[in-house]
């Protein structure tokens, strides 16, 4: 008996992603699911920080797709190779700081090295044509396909009909008239398939399936850079972004304030990398400082910190403030006046 | 004969902890045990998610105050 053709699918965590690898799966194909972590997705449970979010349901997406498909899931991290994508885009960023097509180009490109490893035959996405339009046009699927270097070895089994034959197709290993011609932007034909497919509990992002789609999330990143002088990031600076209010009071330092118990917990994780303010004698947040201060700034630092300590209305609040370099004080203040924080200084 | 190895992926917010979990597998052989220490409860699910499309088997998964601790055994 021969071997079955194996085929690697790009695995969101979506429900594109789940029908085409379905669909493909239906033909007799060995299909098994690559995801890609780039530091900027949105997982089921991003928001799990939050304590009072933790009681939501925590799941990874993809890997609950690959469970309901049976596939085996890799997660691949492409945090170093995103870099280049997100700070020197060849085509440029969607709505917010998104680059979608070559971040396409990327995934299809690790899946090509892997799927060359691996041995296996071919790769498939969820992709439909004009679903999405500054990633999924029509003229768009050729520069992924060419760009990544899959060329004729990728296949959109959602669209592939729309499309011209891909080597899958032409060398009989899938029967094309068994895949779709989806188009446009209705979600309606990928309800009904997956209704046929007795998928009844799929994921179905908003935005995207990145931070990078959000428009907030963008305006952080963009201050980021702003702040520092030079367009580069690590992968704590951009977990950073996710969690906490930002305040910028001056342009050269920033403060993060935890908004809760969850995200005072996650930034203690990060205490020795930044010098960090707390109120003692109040309850009140974690602050961390993420630039170069003067005592004064630091003396302004505090003042902000015990505007958002349970003594804000207090005639002064004790705050300890620990240094990157080491040095540990206290400094009692009066807490800033609400109407103190210019509008702008909200990042 | 097995060994039981340990990977302590605290403070790291999923799905690193699953990342990790699987590369550290890939250098383990069949029967030999992996114990996670984290901080995520998302990995709860994750790991034993993972666990579950990729065959291996999850031994125990407990949460004492702020920490998790899953184990696994690796089946090839
Ligand atoms: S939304 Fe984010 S992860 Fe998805 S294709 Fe665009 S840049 Fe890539």
């Amino acid at each position: 008996m021969t071997q079955p053709r194996k085929a690697v699918a790009l695995i969101s965590g979506g429900l594109d992603s789940m029908l085409a690898a379905r669909v493909i799966q239906n033909q007799g194909i060995h299909v098994e699911g690559l995801n890609f972590y780039t530091g900027f997705c949105v997982e089921g449970h991003t928001h799990a920080i939050r304590a009072k979010d933790q009681r939501a349901q925590k799941r990874n997406n993809a890997l609950w797709a690959a469970k309901q498909l049976g596939i085996k899931l890799h997660i691949i991290d492409v945090v170093e190779p995103y870099k280049d994508v997100l700070l020197n885009p060849k085509h440029g960023y969607g709505a917010n700081m998104n680059p979608c097509l070559d971040c396409k180009g990327l995934m299809v490109g690790q899946a090509m090295a892997w799927m060359q490893e691996n041995e296996f035959d071919f790769i498939i996405t969820g992709e439909v044509i004009g679903q999405r339009p500054m990633s999924q046009g029509r003229e768009k699927m050729p520069v992924v396909s060419r760009e990544s270097g899959a060329g004729e070895l990728l296949l959109r089994p959602l669209c592939a009909q729309l499309l011209p034959p891909t080597l899958p197709e032409k060398n009989g290993w899938v029967d094309r008239d068994k895949l779709l011609a989806f188009n446009g932007r209705s979600r309606k034909p990928q309800i009904a398939l997956a209704a046929e497919f007795g998928f009844d509990d799929y994921a179905q992002p908003a935005g995207g399936c990145c931070f990078l789609t959000d428009e907030r999330y963008s305006a952080k990143l963009k201050d980021l850079w702003q702040g520092r002088g030079k367009r580069d990031y690590e992968l704590d600076d951009i977990m950073l972004l996710k969690v906490g209010r930002h305040i910028r009071p001056r342009p050269h330092f920033k403060l993060i304030i935890g908004r809760e118990e969850g995200e005072n917990n996650f930034l203690e994780g990060y205490r020795r990398q930044f010098t960090h303010l707390r109120p003692i004698s109040h309850e009140g947040p974690l602050v961390l400082v993420d630039g170069e201060t003067t005592p004064e700034e630091l003396h302004l630092a505090a003042q902000v910190t015990a505007r958002f300590s349970q003594g804000r209305d207090a005639s002064e609040v004790t705050i300890a403030i620990h240094e990157r370099q080491g040095n540990s004080y206290q400094l009692s203040v009066t807490p800033l006046e609400a109407n103190s924080i210019p509008a702008d200084w909200y990042i | 004969m097995t060994t039981h190895e340990k990977l302590d992926v605290r403070g790291q917010l999923c799905p690193i902890p699953v990342i990790r979990t699987q590369n550290k597998v890939k250098t383990l052989a069949s029967g030999d045990t992996l114990e996670i220490i984290c901080t995520d409860p998302g990995a709860l699910n994750d790991i034993p998610a993972w666990c579950e499309v990729h065959g291996h088997r999850l031994i125990d998964a407990k949460q004492a105050h702020n920490e998790i601790v899953i184990t696994i055994e690796v089946v090839r």
